[in-house]
């Protein structure tokens, strides 16, 4: 692992007393996203996503496959997530590591908790036959805040997403029903400094990580804290307004591109 | 089954209108990766690849060192939804044997010898695979390598030739690399011809390879060009003070 | 020689025939010809062939300054990240200080930032580095900015005018390694400054009239600072 300077993050503290952020950003304010989607043709549905130089795909499959025998009627959603080491030069190959697992397990319960997908609109016959939907999540260039552009990549490339029928021979192709997304916004405290969409700097120095994901009616859908600072209450009352704000416009951007 | 499919039509014109000797669309992008130390975007036909490439930096585990020259470990791996029926995520033997081939190349036209105990990394990464994804791969590497300044007697370049309804053709496509007679990937170094990498299956004559092997090379020719060209417009414009 | 036409080269390109010309760096003889090896700028001095590299990692060569990172104290030393292939080691007779062995944790440790200079590379490339040299420390404030160790030379500039300019026109400290390190000490608007300043030099180290647009940017500066 690179080993961070302890000037940097002296400087990076010091900045943060003046209420500045290495980048010029405000405390509560997000990079430049972007997100296209269909960009995987193989993919039943894809999705790009870049929050600054942090670009996430997230590609769906689906599969015809046996239902959990107590959820006989609904379909079934595995996800995973991959620190492939194109993205970093500290990500190492091989099986996933804890950082892979926790990230995939997130994204999952923050799609599947907020039941985004209908699931119950996916049985093809109960007890049988219904579709599994493989979410896989592959980081391409890591550099600051992986949960937030894995989740929207998930979210966009799910929104779009096709069930097909036609290559199962189950009829015509449809649009995979789902509801409005929670969106996921992540902070990170360093010193006794929160904030929000780190950096790569800012993600390397960070001692408490904290992701809360909203939904449009301003409640509250999931929530993971990482790492092994802590946060005051105080803290996450502030952390969870700056991600009902930020949810709230990057929803509207996720709705553009999507068109749901 | 085969029968059902006409891969070349009485005019001579493959599945997707191309003539025996017609490359895909071919796309390169070099220095797209923010982290990565050269990487290059390469869309060739409906094949998405992007490679990554980090070194010379210590190899690791210190018992792969080689204390004359750098060691070259090429990566080549398919992402989970990058195929028709999603794929385990996880190098399959299929990918190894690729990451195998690939790292020999590469050996052979990188300057390894000016960096003893360090390793050079190229992570090849298949988004969307249409046939002919190793050459694709080993084209991209070749610009990422560039890009990260590292040294190289040439750039590699990649194609493939095989048969089809009997015909050779150049660059299979998807239904001509299921239902087709042979494949032979092949990569070269542009400027001596020298072959870097061989693969073939199927069933060719004599007459046939050597027919295979002239369009491969000269496809690796025309592939060379693009590499270079998309090399030169994301370096050139930067003279200009854009 | 100042050269007119910038031109850029890629591996493999011919650059000239092996009987008029002489192979210089980052380049190398094949069947009378002298092509290049690498992605770079042809530069012409005195019939050598050079390839000027336009990227690539930090190659470490004696005598070079370079900003090291501390990754471990060891008994008779640390080992100290300078970017290259592999980390330095320092020894602790290289160091300023008097330190007995074992106690090199008092003095430094894993995340500490150093001047070095580059002091023996074997031909393993195993490399040694020494903080005896006038004007050497251990750094406590401030800032490091990381850039391509290709573009340190353009930084600084011939014979240091471009540091020298930033200089003049910002107060501030700067060290700049060859290893693509460059730190700056000043106060916090003036480090911002300086990484923006550097950036743009870095981005546009292969242009022409450099100097003179960093000039102009830097009076700009001044300008709006004393309105």
């Amino acid at each position: 692992m690179t080993v961070v300077p302890v000037i940097k993050r002296d400087y990076i503290c010091n900045l943060a007393k003046q209420g500045k952020r290495v980048d010029g950003r405000k405390f509560e304010e997000y990079r430049k996203i972007s997100i296209e989607t269909k960009v995987v043709n193989k993919a039943e549905g894809s999705a790009r996503v870049k929050i600054g130089n942090t670009q996430v795909l997230a590609g769906i499959k689906m599969d015809v496959g046996e239902p959990y025998p107590d959820t006989p009627e609904s379909g079934v959603l595995t996800t995973a997530a991959e620190l492939i080491p194109l993205a970093s030069p500290d990500f190492e190959s091989g099986p996933p590591q804890e950082d892979a697992i926790e990230l995939a397990r997130v994204v999952d319960r923050g799609v599947r908790e907020s039941e985004v997908i209908e699931l119950d609109k996916l049985c093809i016959e109960p007890n049988e036959k219904v579709w599994i939907i493989f979410l896989d999540i592959h980081i391409l260039d890591y550099d600051g805040n992986l949960f937030d552009a894995a989740s929207l990549a998930s979210l966009a490339a799910l929104s779009t997403a096709t069930v097909p029928n036609k290559r199962f021979e189950l009829g015509e192709d449809y649009p995979l029903p789902i509801r409005e997304p929670p969106i996921s916004c992540t902070s990170v405290k360093f010193d006794n400094f929160v904030v929000i969409d780190p950096s790569l700097d800012e993600d390397e120095i960070a001692d408490a990580r904290l992701t809360v994901a909203t939904d449009n009616n301003g409640d509250i859908r999931a929530m993971q804290k990482g790492l092994n600072g802590s946060f005051t209450r105080e803290e996450i009352q502030k952390v969870i307004k700056a991600s009902l704000d930020n949810g709230k416009e990057i929803r509207r951007q996720l709705s553009e591109v999507t068109g749901k | 089954m085969k029968s059902d499919i006409n891969l070349i039509d009485d005019n001579g014109k493959r599945l997707d209108g191309r003539g025996i000797d017609d490359l895909r669309n071919i796309k390169i992008e070099a220095g797209v990766l923010h982290r990565a130390n050269g990487s290059c975007y390469l869309e060739w036909g409906g094949n998405k690849v992007l490679v990554a490439v980090y070194g010379p930096r210590e190899a690791i585990p210190r018992h792969t060192q080689n204390s004359l020259r750098a060691i070259v470990n090429a990566k080549y791996n398919m992402a989970a939804f990058s195929v028709e029926d999603r794929k385990r995520p996880g190098p399959d033997r299929r990918s190894k044997e690729i990451s195998k081939v690939i790292s020999e190349a590469l050996e052979k036209i990188i300057l390894t010898e000016q960096f003893p105990r360090a390793s050079i990394d190229v992570n090849i990464e298949v988004l969307d695979a249409e046939a002919g994804t190793r050459c694709a791969g080993l084209t991209a590497a070749g610009v990422a390598l560039a890009d990260a300044g590292i040294p190289m007697k040439d750039i590699p370049a990649a194609c493939a030739a095989g048969k089809i309804a009997g015909k050779v053709v150049l660059d299979l496509g998807k239904e001509e690399d299921n239902y087709g007679d042979a494949d032979l990937p092949v990569a070269i170094s542009p400027r001596t011809d020298e072959i870097l990498l061989l693969q073939m299956d199927g069933h060719l004559t004599l007459d046939e390879f050597n027919q295979a092997m002239d369009y491969a090379i000269k496809g690796c020719h025309i592939i060379s060009e693009i590499q270079k060209k998309a090399i030169l417009e994301k370096y050139q414009p930067k003279m200009e003070g854009q | 020689m100042h050269d007119e036409k910038r031109e850029i080269v890629f591996p493999s390109q011919i650059l000239g025939d092996a009987k008029s010309n002489k192979a210089g760096k980052g380049t190398f003889i094949e069947n009378g010809n002298i092509i290049s090896e690498r992605l770079g700028i042809l530069n012409k001095n005195s019939n050598y062939l050079n390839v000027i590299p336009l990227k690539g990692r930090y190659e470490p060569v004696v005598g070079d300054f370079v900003i090291g990172i501390v990754e471990e104290a060891l008994s008779a030393g640390w080992l100290v990240d300078i970017n290259a292939p592999s980390p330095a080691f320092l020894h602790t007779e290289e160091v300023p200080w008097n330190v007995d062995f074992g106690a090199t944790e008092k003095y430094l440790n894993s995340g500490d930032s150093l001047m070095a200079k580059v002091l023996k590379i074997d031909e393993q490339k195993k490399m040694q580095v020494t903080m005896k040299d006038r004007n050497l420390f251990k750094m406590n404030d401030g800032n490091i900015i990381e850039v391509e160790p290709s573009k340190v030379p353009r930084i600084i500039g011939k014979k240091g005018s471009m540091i020298s300019l930033i200089k003049k026109y910002i107060r501030c400290r700067i060290f700049v390694g060859q290893n693509g390190r460059i730190w700056v000490d000043a106060k916090p608007e003036n480090i911002e400054r300086v990484k923006q300043i550097i950036d743009k030099i870095e981005s546009e180290a292969i242009t022409f009239g450099l100097t003179n647009r960093i000039e102009e940017l830097l009076k700009k500066d001044v300008r709006n600072v004393q309105e």
